[in-house]
């Protein structure tokens, strides 16, 4: 064990840099800084321009489109992207089909699949919860029958993220009732064009527009987009869910909003003087920055340590929990340091045009971050909720 | 002391609930939230007719004689429903401030008419840089030769958007911080040279930031003793935090009983979620943090009894760190114990979050009055 940083580590980040410096569209990191939804447009454009540098899917193997970074650089580059405001590119694809489709797919899924990933040509909504199945994600009832080359699917998803622009949809569906719950599931690729599919927004609390629910109506999906086995899509749906708890710590998300706290409390006066230099309010900041700390380094611990450790699963499972505290936290902070102004509704001024002549008279630094405190009251549900999280650490940790 | 309600008392609180009940369900709501007022005149009208308007305020301008913890009624039962008209602004916050500061027979002409619902007041004090300090007034009142000509910014002024008349806060003397120099003018909206930028809060109330540039008004315009306004202000802020106290609580209260019947609905892994210990760990613990916000809520009744105005005040801070707290604490999880319905804009759960958070927002945030009370 030792803890000298690499000198090449530093060299890499500085050209990590340059790069996103000189290719990332201002308007893009402009929209993504205010923290709305990122549109399709914005997303397919930067994606592109990462995938021309091969840097779309770093943490893919590198036959299908990696890079073969260490976990560390994958993280330095990560950090990079959030301080210079890039747009999160694709999680559906990039962070939880892909990995599926390259571990469990057929050499045809991953060729059709993969580079259409790794150019935004297409994206990709996950269909798991249902009305009846959130947390208990087992209890899902969307079925698939099979007759002949194809399946018929009739279901209803919930909670679908960015399903209003997706083309494609990967789902858990039940294709067997007579065995155990786990058992009956399987994992399938869904056009979502199909006319037997309907996508109903649902406005958060934000007001913002970035999940739906989906009917599927008879679609007849061909045997084809049936990935890996039937009946083994629960341990696919695990595998992936896995991967999903790694990424939602979001330390380097977290970071970037905590250096934009501190920006907008060293612009908000209290009494006069900086906001920042109230001791009440420092300590506040000054906390926050040490449990960061301690989950940054939680997260380069999971990083480091190899798969089969076993000192990996517990430090993996405060990742989820916390960086979702975390993240609600420094919003709340965030909206504190705006002061008055911090209660005040700011539309997207890309997008709720019709509310134009509502727009709070705040600093401008304030638009987007009281909708993000809003949505963020989101982080402690989705991807299993912290509830559940206590769950997996006392039951799968601590033996009890 | 009696911390019992009496018969007349529960009267008007079933009056209230009543009508909440009919007239506010949530999908009505939020009709009404996104209409071009955010507000129902038609329902004013109704406040008027059932006598909650003049509630507390004296039968010398025409009031019903009621004290603090008639309003403090309404407002409990309008907190359970997200009542979106601006009786706390109006009613409680201008209309304490008007009476406290000019006395009965001066503000029988403005608080007549309000009672009525006529006409619809708010109290343009707050400004950018006061964060919570009632003495912080920067806008200025020069003497000319018939009155006065004011001159500032007022910010996030509650029921500023639909309100007929507006009482300014101005400086006739002195520099903003200080307690002496404060005059409370009352003027018409449409007054030249005042220019309204109305919006909303995350809660859905309207609000507006309102410039001050060169309004003229007469002398008998200005209320009470020149420069002698703070008290009223002081008071009419106390009132307002006891009023928003007694919402948040109702509002907390419902969110929390409706989280206990989801429990006690929601099935997941065959059983329903009120069968987990650890949620109902969570749903004591918010009952908690309710049972202590109304005892505050009742500590602050107390307070506004003592002659001495730093006991008033201090006994408010506390309130206002309480519901600061406890309504994160208890909204905050009534959204996450819902899951994801919770925190859909379609459904109720979430915007008793989103008020308890602009609760916790207004007149000072819970630092300011955490500060206050430690240094009183």
């Amino acid at each position: 064990m030792h803890f000298e940083p690499d000198p090449a580590d530093e060299i890499f980040r500085q050209e990590v840099r340059q790069f996103i410096r000189a290719h990332l569209p201002q308007d893009i990191a402009r929209r993504a800084r205010r923290g709305y939804h990122p549109e399709r447009p914005d997303l397919e454009r930067w994606t592109r321009i990462l995938n021309q540098r091969g840097w779309a899917a770093p943490h893919w193997p590198t036959e299908y489109g990696g890079t073969g970074w260490s976990p560390l650089r994958r993280h330095i580059f990560q950090e990079e992207l959030r301080a210079a405001h890039a747009p999160v590119i694709g999680q559906a694809a990039f962070e939880l089909v892909g990995p599926v489709l390259y571990t469990f797919g057929n050499e045809q899924q991953k060729a059709l699949y993969l580079p259409r990933i790794l150019n935004a040509d297409d994206f990709w909504c996950q269909g798991f919860s249902e009305p009846g199945a959130g947390s208990d994600l087992a209890a899902l009832r969307t079925r698939a029958v099979r007759d002949g080359d194809h399946y018929l699917v009739n279901g209803h998803k919930l909670w679908t993220s960015e399903g209003h622009y997706a083309d494609m949809m990967f789902a858990l569906v039940r294709t067997n009732t007579e065995v155990k719950p786990q058992a009956g599931i399987s994992f399938l690729l869904i056009d979502m064009r199909d006319p037997g599919i309907s996508v109903r927004p649902i406005l958060t609390l934000d007001e913002g527009h970035s999940v739906n629910e989906v009917f599927i109506d008879n679609v007849r999906v061909p045997v084809a987009n049936l990935v890996g086995e039937e009946g083994k899509g629960w341990g696919y749906a695990k595998f992936l869910l896995g991967n999903e708890r790694t990424m939602s710590a979001e330390v380097p998300h977290t970071k970037q909003d905590l250096a934009l706290l501190k920006n907008i409390a060293s612009r908000e006066l209290r009494n006069g003087r900086p906001l920042l230099e109230d001791s009440l309010f420092r300590a506040k900041v000054a906390q926050l920055e040490i449990d960061l700390l301690a989950l940054e380094f939680s997260v380069l611990r999971v990083l480091n340590l190899p798969e089969n450790d076993p000192g990996l699963l517990p430090v993996a499972s405060v990742l989820k929990m916390r960086g979702a505290e975390l993240r609600q936290r420094v919003s709340e902070l965030s909206v504190e340091a705006l002061g008055d102004y911090g209660a005040a509704f700011y539309p997207d001024p890309e997008g709720h045009a019709q509310l134009a002549e509502l727009v709070p008279p705040g600093p401008d630094y304030a638009s987007g971050v009281v909708s993000k405190f809003l949505f963020r009251r989101a982080t402690t549900i989705y991807g299993g909720a912290n509830e559940v999280q206590r769950n997996i650490i006392a039951k799968s940790i601590l033996g009890l | 002391m009696n911390f019992q309600l009496s018969d007349e008392q529960l009267m008007i609180r079933d009056s209230v609930r009543r009508f909440c009940e009919s007239d506010y369900d949530f999908e009505r709501r939020r009709v009404l939230q996104a209409s071009a007022e955010g507000f129902s005149r038609a329902h004013w009208r109704t406040f008027a007719e059932l006598g909650w308007l003049g509630i507390a305020l004296p039968e010398a301008v025409g009031g019903f004689g009621g004290g603090v913890v008639d309003e403090a009624i309404v407002m409990e039962e309008f907190g359970r429903a997200l009542v979106l008209e601006p009786y706390l602004s109006c009613v409680v916050y201008a209309a304490q401030a008007v009476l406290a500061a000019a006395g009965a027979d001066r503000a029988r002409g403005l608080l007549e008419p309000m009672i009525a619902g006529e006409s619809v007041l708010a109290l343009a004090h707050n400004e950018k840089a006061a964060c919570g300090r009632v003495a912080w007034v920067e806008t200025t009142a020069i003497p000319t030769a018939d009155g006065f000509e004011l001159n500032g910014d007022k910010i996030q002024v509650l029921g500023g958007a639909g309100a007929d008349t507006l009482i300014v806060s101005a400086r006739i003397a002195g520099a903003a911080g200080e307690r002496a120099g404060i005059s409370l003018f009352a003027l018409d909206a449409a007054c030249a040279g005042v220019s309204r930028r109305a919006y909303r809060l995350i809660d859905g109330s309207r609000v507006a930031d309102i410039a001050l540039r060169a309004v003229r008004v007469g002398a008998d315009s200005q209320l009470g003793a020149p420069g002698a306004a703070f008290a009223a202000l002081d008071f009419a802020t106390n009132r307002a935090l006891l009023a928003l106290g007694a919402e948040a609580l109702g509002g907390m209260e419902r969110a929390l009983w409706m989280t206990r019947d989801y429990l006690k609905t929601r099935k997941q892994y065959g059983v329903s979620l009120n069968t987990f210990q650890a949620l109902q760990h969570r749903m004591a613990d918010m009952l908690v943090e309710l049972e202590l916000t109304r005892s505050m809520l009742y500590q602050g009744f107390a307070a506004l009894t003592q002659a001495d105005p730093e006991q008033r005040r201090k006994g408010a801070s506390a309130l206002k760190v309480q519901i600061g707290r406890s309504g994160h604490f208890v909204t905050g999880n009534a959204v996450q114990l819902h899951g994801g319905i919770g925190v859909t804009d379609e459904y109720i759960v979430g915007h008793f979050f989103k008020r308890l958070t602009t609760a916790g927002l207004l007149f000072g945030n819970t630092d300011f009055h955490l500060q206050q009370f430690a240094e009183l």
